[in-house]
């Protein structure tokens, strides 16, 4: 068979495929009001000669490679991955780099309107989630699926401290934290020998622990109908109007951002932080060199918790209500897979991921129907092209003192 | 007579019907190297195992005496405990933090001597700093003594096998250990590299005041090397004595070093 008759049919067969995939998606509808069944072949249309075109495109530029005509290509990435490992050794380059999106970060709410601010803002809780979960997941290679019940502790525990005592925000937010901290300490202790599998389990039921008693505990998280009328926070007793408080938040959430960054980056490369990740990279041999395998854990867990409990209180004041249902399973799995879809371990990974996954399906709605299935593809695109994660954390060089 | 740095008396471990390491003794002294040889599935790793507190044994009590401190029992002790009170290892399947640099490994040997928590991690003060400086210092210190300081930056897992091996001594004698288990340690080396870390060993003994207790097959190495020899065969203790003793030992011979086993 000549290889253009195989390329042909290779790339039919694929939107043949992908056609009868996106079937049930787009091409039925059922028509509530009429009771009918719309069928609509022209979407599957639209598929199945796009599927055809790409898979084509991409075996013909596979084809090409293989036979030498791009053999110069490769340099290119090389030349722009090496200055990609550069911005991040040289503070001479990174440090304007930095310093030009703090600002840009600074003016933002003056250039853009309140809807801008606050969806930016929503991404900047699961950037400071994504960070968070990075110490457990990332460095100590600890899975935890129920990672959102420390968020939800720190939020009720704010909603409850301030409609029932009537605490202001600023007293609640280092409680929030501690609070979020001490439940990853009661979680890390009966998990301590488990390991893989057993431990995602684990941690699964304790997330849906955590919601069913929301739900349930009627007198005192307020069950399915949550608490309402928690306090925003406030500032020297300054009053603000709706546009005045978004930005208010927005600044604060960029400060704890900026908070947490600093303070994982110093933890990252520190005693704690080399225990922390030769954990996961070897319990046994870690134990042998002396460290303390079951206090490292409990400090990856508490120090991951602590940012969600933390963020929880800015979450609770920024809604000024709270139920259950702002942290299911789905939130933990969206920051997971902000810190997969990161790069495990990596700062930098992590915070472009919670931008992407948390702004895209913001943007996406234009999309109307169709934004999750985009999201989707997305992510499976991202895990086939850099299964790695978006940055790859790089290991600290360390110099001897004297030396350059 | 000097008290043994490491005492283990009666040593016995199961595992379910089976005795992996039966009613074993064995001193070591300080400064001393003694080789455990044996079969395969003799029960050293096994007897290691237990030492370094990975397994607690059925039966028996070892003892540790780090010079100039208290003796104490060790069996049934946490690792970490035992590696602090001056007890280091390498393991026969190599361990390393594949991950991390070749630094930081042997930086992470430094864990268990230095204190920086949580706080004074976050807070960095004069403190903090100085101790990282001297876990930098102690650690590239350590990479020169066995020749792998130009592969600081490395990643470990990347290194050739006979520098995973060095590596891993590295990072076992960040630790600061009086005694040092190595398992195998020329498992998997040509010759070269296998004279190399004879001398290295010897070395390492002299320079250090350590004392060795290695588990090892090359017989060059082990007759080269050790004080004394330390033969287990289905978990028993059948012979100990020095090399030349041991070389001539009809029972030995039998049971592991065959007619020309002194080759």
């Amino acid at each position: 068979m000549p290889p253009v008759t195989r390329h042909l049919l290779h790339a039919g067969g694929l939107a043949l495929w992908f056609m009868l995939l996106a079937l049930p998606l787009l091409a039925v509808r059922v028509d509530t009001l009429h009771n009918v069944v719309e069928w609509r072949w022209e979407n599957l249309l639209w598929v199945g000669s796009g599927t055809f075109a790409l898979a084509l495109l991409w075996r013909l530029r596979a084809a090409w490679r293989r036979s030498g005509h791009l053999a110069a290509a490769p340099a290119a990435p090389g030349r722009l991955a090496a200055f990609g490992t550069r911005l991040f050794d040289e503070p001479r380059l990174y440090r304007p780099v930095l310093g030009a999106i703090l600002a840009a970060a600074l003016i933002f709410p003056w250039l853009a309107d309140t809807y801008q601010v606050n969806i930016l803002g929503l991404a900047l809780i699961f950037v400071v989630l994504g960070l968070g979960l990075n110490i457990t997941v990332g460095l100590a290679g600890l899975l935890d699926l129920g990672y959102i019940a420390f968020f939800a502790v720190g939020a009720y525990c704010y909603a409850l401290l301030n409609t029932r005592f009537g605490l202001g925000f600023w007293p609640c937010l280092p409680l929030g934290g501690l609070a979020g901290a001490c439940c990853g300490l009661l979680l890390g202790f009966p998990i301590l020998r488990l390991r893989g599998d057993y431990l995602a389990i684990v941690t699964l039921g304790f997330g849906s622990i955590a919601r069913i008693v929301l739900e349930n505990w009627d007198e005192v998280s307020g069950g399915a109908q949550g608490i309402a009328g928690v306090a925003r926070p406030g500032l020297f007793g300054a009053e603000f109007g709706l546009a005045g408080m978004t930005t208010y938040l927005y600044y604060l959430l960029l400060g704890l951002v900026a908070l947490t960054v600093f303070v994982t980056r110093r933890l990252q490369h520190s005693r704690v932080g080399r225990a922390w990740v030769a954990l996961r990279e070897d319990e046994i041999a870690c134990a042998a060199m002396g460290v303390d395998v079951a206090r490292t854990k409990l400090s990856a867990y508490a120090c991951g918790a602590f940012w969600a409990g933390l963020v929880g209180v800015i979450f609770a004041a920024r809604n000024t209500y709270i139920n259950p249902n702002s942290f299911t399973f789905m939130e933990s799995a969206l920051v997971l897979s902000i810190v997969v879809l990161g790069g495990m371990g990596s700062i930098v990974g992590v915070v472009l991921a919670a931008l992407a996954l948390v702004l895209l399906p913001e943007y996406l709605r234009a999309l109307a129907e169709y934004r999750m299935l985009v999201f989707g593809a997305v992510m499976v695109a991202m895990m086939i092209l850099r299964p790695q994660g978006l940055v790859i954390a790089r290991r600290r060089r360390y110099r001897r003192e004297g030396d350059a | 007579m000097t008290e043994p740095l490491l005492d283990i008396r009666g040593l016995s471990m199961d595992f379910g019907g089976l005795r992996a390491v039966d009613d074993v003794s064995l001193q070591v002294l300080p400064g001393e190297i003694v080789a455990l040889i044996g079969p395969n599935g003799a029960g050293k790793t096994t007897l290691f195992n237990c030492v370094t507190g990975v397994y607690r044994p059925t039966a028996g009590q070892i003892r540790l005496q780090p010079p100039g401190l208290p003796g104490r029992r060790i069996d049934g002790l946490a690792a970490h405990r035992i590696t602090a009170l001056g007890l280091a290892r390498t393991f026969q399947n190599i361990r390393l933090f594949a991950g991390m640099t070749v630094l930081e490994n042997v930086m992470l040997g430094r864990h268990c001597r230095t204190t920086t928590g949580l706080l004074g991690a976050v807070l960095k003060g004069p403190g903090a700093r100085r101790q990282e400086r001297e876990t930098v210092e102690a650690a590239f210190g350590m990479l020169e003594r066995v020749g792998l300081a130009g592969y600081a930056d490395e990643i470990a897992g990347n290194l050739p096998y006979g520098a995973q091996r060095r590596l891993e001594i590295a990072r076992a004698l960040a630790t600061a250990p009086s005694l040092l288990l190595l398992d195998e340690p020329a498992a998997g080396m040509n010759p070269q590299e296998t004279r190399e870390l004879d001398e290295l060993i010897v070395r390492l003994r002299h320079e250090l005041a350590l004392a060795i207790l290695l588990i090892e097959h090359d017989m060059r190495l082990v007759m080269n090397i050790s004080d004394r020899i330390v033969v287990l065969e289905y978990g028993k203790r059948i012979a100990c004595g020095t090399p030349l003793e041991i070389r001539n030992d009809p029972k030995v011979i039998e049971a592991y070093l065959g007619e020309d086993g002194h080759a």
